[in-house]
């Protein structure tokens, strides 16, 4: 067996016209939790989407469980979805239904259970995230580091071989960060899953993860164990890992020269 | 000069790019195999979304359009003493243009501008993409179930127009007007023709239906996934579906009349 569930080479992606990946290589190691990190706007989750075969690549190969994800028909890709679960950053939880039905979905969708058996299933999901309590509860009625939860629990429904985590950590209090990034850990090895965590809340995500990429502009500037990304002379990187507001990710959106654009009479 | 021939080739363009993409999911939704086990239900509780829901503005609407119809022809027929012709005016005119017509633009700003804005919020919310990523169609599942309920409540709901509609008449014509409450039946009996008139008329409104369903769910799938986004969205669907019902009423009706 392939010791990499996801490789992507040489991938070079464009919206509207602006590249957004130029020439990404990246390789996903079975077993491991590796985060993609980088600043606002690098694309981070665009990856994510040309990972799970939502958006096509301009060029280059994106290979998961083995299967070049672009070339597949649509019940093959659909077929190797059922592998993969993602966690979206807003939840993506269906409001018209409530925290048991939605963990139950994907399970009615894709397999013939007995309710009795479903109903067993979603309850073991929920007390793994810890909200078996709140099965009869809204999305609406949910924080939302609670919503996050539920819906990792419907990501983990039917047991994936990978899970993609788009900024799971964003703006969460304290104490729901921390229960995330336990999750996050003990899920994925009670299950043996492979995990993607896109993020930009660099300790946290450094805590957990086993490999690191940090994109910026397109490329990949660093990569490497937790400890070596923290110790890499990169400019750049270092100024994404120490939140320096100004450096070779300029403050600045480019514009003309400030005086320049003072002295102009009104356009 | 130049540069309006190159925006209307472009407006051009991006019209036809749009019939093409509603076209397509159009095709997905009906060129498929029907699973009844898992949609039968889903289309169910669409009916009852946009159809069900949908009564009540039907019917008060229905019954006021009904009493003031036969108001207006009650005082101009009796100019004529043609006051005991108030039946056959009240039902012609609601079961060939009324009924479908007037069911058709309620139910374009009730149950289609709903429908465009939940998927165009669904879509928001990233709830049509965490289910394309568990495997599961989101044309299949969000889509397809609503342009049924749509297609399948038009006719009903035109149905329940029509006889709301002249339920009303006949409040104003026989218990208000004191027409003959038998002149007032039988008369409508002999001249409203069941296939020129009654079935015309549905004919209509299934087209009407299924014209609101489709734009709706366009609307909400290519929905701009921001507020603004899907404000326009809806908006457009009550604009586009009720310039679609005239227009096509104008049509249907020159070919009915004309015999097809």
């Amino acid at each position: 067996m392939d010791n990499n569930l996801v490789e992507v080479t040489n991938l070079h992606f464009k919206r509207n016209g602006r590249p957004i990946f130029n020439g990404v290589d990246i390789v996903i190691p079975r077993g491991k939790i590796v985060a993609i990190m980088g600043p606002s706007g690098t694309g981070k989750t665009t990856l994510l989407r040309l990972i799970g075969g939502q958006l096509q690549p301009a060029s280059g190969k994106i290979i998961v469980a083995g299967q070049d994800i672009h070339q597949l028909s649509l019940s093959e890709l659909y077929k190797l979805r059922k592998k993969m679960g993602m966690l979206f950053q807003s939840g993506g939880l269906f409001t018209h239904l409530n925290v048991f039905e939605n963990v139950a979905f994907p399970l009615r969708e894709h397999t013939q259970l007995s309710e009795k058996m479903i109903r067993s299933l979603v309850l073991m999901k929920l007390q793994m995230v810890g909200l078996r309590g709140a099965r009869d509860l809204m999305p609406s009625e949910l924080s939302g580091g609670m919503a996050r939860r539920v819906a990792l629990a419907r990501a983990i429904a039917l047991d994936p071989a990978l899970i993609m985590y788009d900024e799971p950590l964003s703006g969460q209090d304290p104490i729901s960060m921390g229960v995330l990034i336990k999750l996050i850990r003990a899920i994925n090895n009670a299950l043996g899953l492979t995990s993607i965590i896109v993020s930009h809340d660099v300790q946290e995500t450094l805590s957990i993860a086993d490999y690191v990429y940090v994109i910026s502009d397109g490329k990949l500037i660093g990569e490497g164990m937790a400890d070596a990304i923290t110790r890499d002379p990169s400019e750049k990187l270092q100024q994404f890992l120490h939140g320096i507001p100004d450096g070779p990710v300029p403050f600045h959106y480019p514009a003309v020269n400030f005086e320049q654009d003072l002295m102009r009479e009104g356009e | 000069m130049l540069n309006q021939v190159v925006l209307l080739g472009r407006l051009g363009i991006e019209l036809i790019r749009d019939y093409g993409k509603a076209g397509q999911l159009l095709f997905h939704v009906i060129f498929r195999l029907p699973n009844f086990r898992k949609g039968f239900p889903l289309v169910l509780q669409q009916i009852y979304a946009e159809g069900v829901l949908s009564l009540i503005i039907i019917i008060v609407s229905s019954l006021f359009i009904g009493m003031v119809v036969a108001l207006q022809g009650y005082h101009t027929l009796a100019k004529f003493g043609a006051s005991a012709e108030l039946g056959p005016l009240v039902a012609l005119s609601v079961v060939r243009e009324l009924g479908p017509v007037v069911t058709g633009l309620l139910f374009a700003g009730r149950a289609g501008s709903a429908v465009t804005a939940e998927i165009g919020l669904m879509k928001a919310t990233e709830q049509l993409s965490s289910m394309e990523m568990m495997a599961v169609n989101p044309v299949h599942r969000v889509i397809s179930p609503r342009l049924w309920g749509g297609f399948i409540s038009m006719p009903l709901l035109t149905i329940i127009f029509n006889m709301t509609a002249i339920y009303g008449a006949y409040l104003v014509g026989v218990k208000w007007l004191g027409l003959d409450a038998g002149v007032f039946w039988s008369n409508m009996q002999s001249s409203v023709d069941f296939h020129a008139d009654l079935l015309n008329g549905i004919i209509k409104s299934v087209v009407f239906g299924f014209v609101v369903a489709w734009i709706s769910v366009y609307q909400g799938y290519f929905a701009e996934p921001t507020s603004a986004g899907i404000a326009s969205a809806t908006t457009r669907t009550v604009v586009y579906s009720s310039l679609a019902i005239l227009g096509l009423d104008f049509v249907l009706t020159a070919m009915m009349i004309g015999g097809w």
